[in-house]
């Protein structure tokens, strides 16, 4: 499964890296990192880089993730990728927000990684 | 006709109308007047009664006699001595004269002549003194005047002066009063002025506690998800050495060890960052000591540039902004901290802080506005420049127009809306780095770009 992982805080990939280092090695898992919401979308527009599920942190400098999810949603690439929201921001106008642009999922950090993998591991 | 008798009668009148002798000295002015009235009859008798010459020829010489007596002798008339001086040889050669004739008939007459021209001298010589002594008293009577007209005057000036010193006792007492009270208001308005700039402080700081919060959280979300996963690794790494030596992975303990290394650096990191946040608020919070110490100015404005987006942020959910910060390396602190420079950190974070809040503010603004293909930046740049560093926060918000422009570091100024700025943030800012001895200064564009540029002294 491609995941892409889009975070302005690059120590994330180191954290995915470790924590998914089975699934990595036995090629279940693909991991790939963006660190703005610009990247993401440069990323995703690239035919054969697309990705089953996104990671996404909302609260970035520039493109924010809940403008990212937009423009994800109104390009509709097929199939439509799923989206988890991760932020530090719990509040509920941005669980709203992301509902209603289409989140498939919301988390709130700090990220629990063993729910994470188990989340995963169901859509795979 | 007799001249003494005349003479005597003039002086006689003379004496008691000058010295006042009817009310100082009045036993004077009795005998006085004895004389004058007594020389008017007898002039009268001389000048009708043909029989009367010669009796009244010598009571003149007596009246005379007595006058000179009293004017020689009274201190009451000590200052009418001069006229003694002018009337003496007339009276004396008059008497002379008439003596001799007494005597001797025959000498008389040899020396009539030479006695006459001297008593013409002594008429001339009497005429003169009367002259000089009445230009005299007239000087002394003018001097007299002129003494008591600046008598008059000190008098009058020490009794302005005496006015004046009253007046000035008063005012004095009035200006003291004065002082004190504006002391006590000068007192007030420090304390008012030390409330304001703490509570600018705070409600700036109150502004930037959501992003404060996220930028301690993600540290600290790093924190723990490396410590788990460290715990998750270690208890891996424990599984695997406890393997017989001959199913033992080696590549993956390694790999395991090396990340666990990695981790632990990355655990010191993410906390020292939240150390150095949770500082920073702390010591923008708190007075400034005003002690300049050396500063990393690039961290601090990366950490005032992720604070206030944050903080932004954390105001209003729907605003995005792109940050841009290029540092000039040689201002990094490096291992041995050559790169920082002396500066007073809480208060230039301050300045920072006040900067790039209004920027945020502004493409925030500008970005409501919804004009297409906007997209908001914020940049901050750090620049050593010989002996100075250049600090420019600019963005491509409204603008400040020229007449605002002017205005901009005036106290109270603000073109935010009530509620949304103390208008003290600049003010301050500008202090601040005035009592660093560098420079704060604007240019904008109105309607595309605003930058500030700070230079601050490296040392």
């Amino acid at each position: 499964m491609k995941v892409l992982v889009v975070d302005d805080e690059h120590d994330v990939r180191l954290l995915f890296e470790q924590k998914f280092r089975k699934e990595i090695k036995s090629g279940e898992m693909n991991f790939s990192f963006a660190y703005s919401g610009q990247e993401a979308l440069d990323y995703l527009r690239k035919s054969d880089q697309g990705a089953v599920l996104i990671l996404s942190d909302i609260n970035m400098p520039g493109m924010s993730g809940l403008e990212l999810l937009k423009k994800i949603r109104e390009e509709s690439p097929a199939p439509p990728p799923m989206v988890m929201m991760i932020t530090a921001y719990g509040d509920q106008q941005n669980r709203d927000s992301a509902k209603q642009l289409g989140a498939d999922d919301f988390l709130t950090k700090p990220v629990d990684f063993n729910e994470l993998k188990t989340k995963l591991k169901s859509v795979v | 006709m007799n001249f003494e008798l005349i003479l005597a009668i003039i002086i006689a009148a003379y004496l008691r109308k000058s010295f006042q002798t009817k009310k100082e000295f009045p036993k004077w002015y009795n005998i006085l007047s004895i004389i004058f009235y007594g020389g008017i009859v007898l002039l009268v008798l001389n000048i009708t009664v043909g029989r009367w010459t010669s009796v009244t020829r010598w009571l003149g010489h007596a009246l005379m006699l007595y006058l000179i007596y009293i004017l020689f002798v009274e201190d009451v008339f000590k200052k009418a001595k001069s006229i003694l001086i002018a009337i003496a040889p007339f009276v004396l050669l008059s008497l002379l004269k008439d003596v001799s004739a007494l005597i001797n008939i025959t000498q008389f007459k040899v020396w009539k002549n030479l006695i006459d021209t001297a008593l013409g001298f002594s008429v001339i010589w009497m005429f003169i003194m009367w002259i000089i002594t009445n230009k005299q008293r007239k000087e002394l009577e003018k001097e007299r005047i002129k003494t008591k007209h600046e008598e008059e005057q000190k008098i009058l000036v020490e009794s302005m002066n005496d006015q004046l010193e009253i007046q000035v006792r008063e005012r004095t007492k009035e200006i003291t009063q004065q002082k004190e009270e504006l002391e006590h208001t000068l007192d007030e308005l420090k304390s008012a002025q030390a409330q304001l700039i703490q509570a600018e402080k705070m409600a700036s700081l109150g502004q930037l506690t959501a992003g404060i919060a996220h930028e301690i959280q993600n540290p600290l979300n790093f924190v723990n998800n490396f410590s788990e996963l460290n715990k998750e690794m270690l208890e891996e790494l424990k599984d695997e050495i406890a393997k017989p030596a001959a199913q033992r992975d080696d590549g993956l303990g390694n790999e395991l060890i090396a990340d666990l290394i990695s981790n632990s650096e990355k655990i010191n990191y993410h906390g020292k960052r939240a150390d150095n946040i949770v500082k920073s608020m702390l010591q923008h919070s708190r007075a400034s000591s005003g002690t300049k110490e050396l500063t990393d100015i690039n961290a601090l404005c990366d950490e005032y540039l992720r604070l206030a987006f944050h903080g932004t942020r954390a105001k209003d959910k729907s605003f995005n902004s792109g940050m841009e910060s290029v540092f000039d390396p040689s201002l990094d602190a490096g291992d041995d901290g050559s790169g920082k420079i002396k500066i007073v950190p809480q208060d230039i974070g301050r300045v920072l802080l006040n900067l790039l809040t209004n920027a945020f503010y502004e493409v925030n603004e500008k970005r409501k506005k919804e004009m297409p293909g906007y997209q908001p930046m914020v940049k901050i740049k750090t620049r050593r420049c010989d002996n100075n560093v250049e600090i420019e926060v600019s963005d491509n918000g409204r603008g400040i127009p020229e007449e605002i422009r002017k205005k901009i570091f005036q106290p109270f100024f603000t073109t935010k809306p009530t509620g949304e700025g103390t208008g003290l943030g600049l003010s301050l800012s500008y202090d601040i780095i005035n009592a660093h001895n560098g420079q704060i200064s604007v240019a904008s564009v109105p309607g595309e770009s605003t930058t500030f540029k700070i230079i601050l002294p490296t040392s």
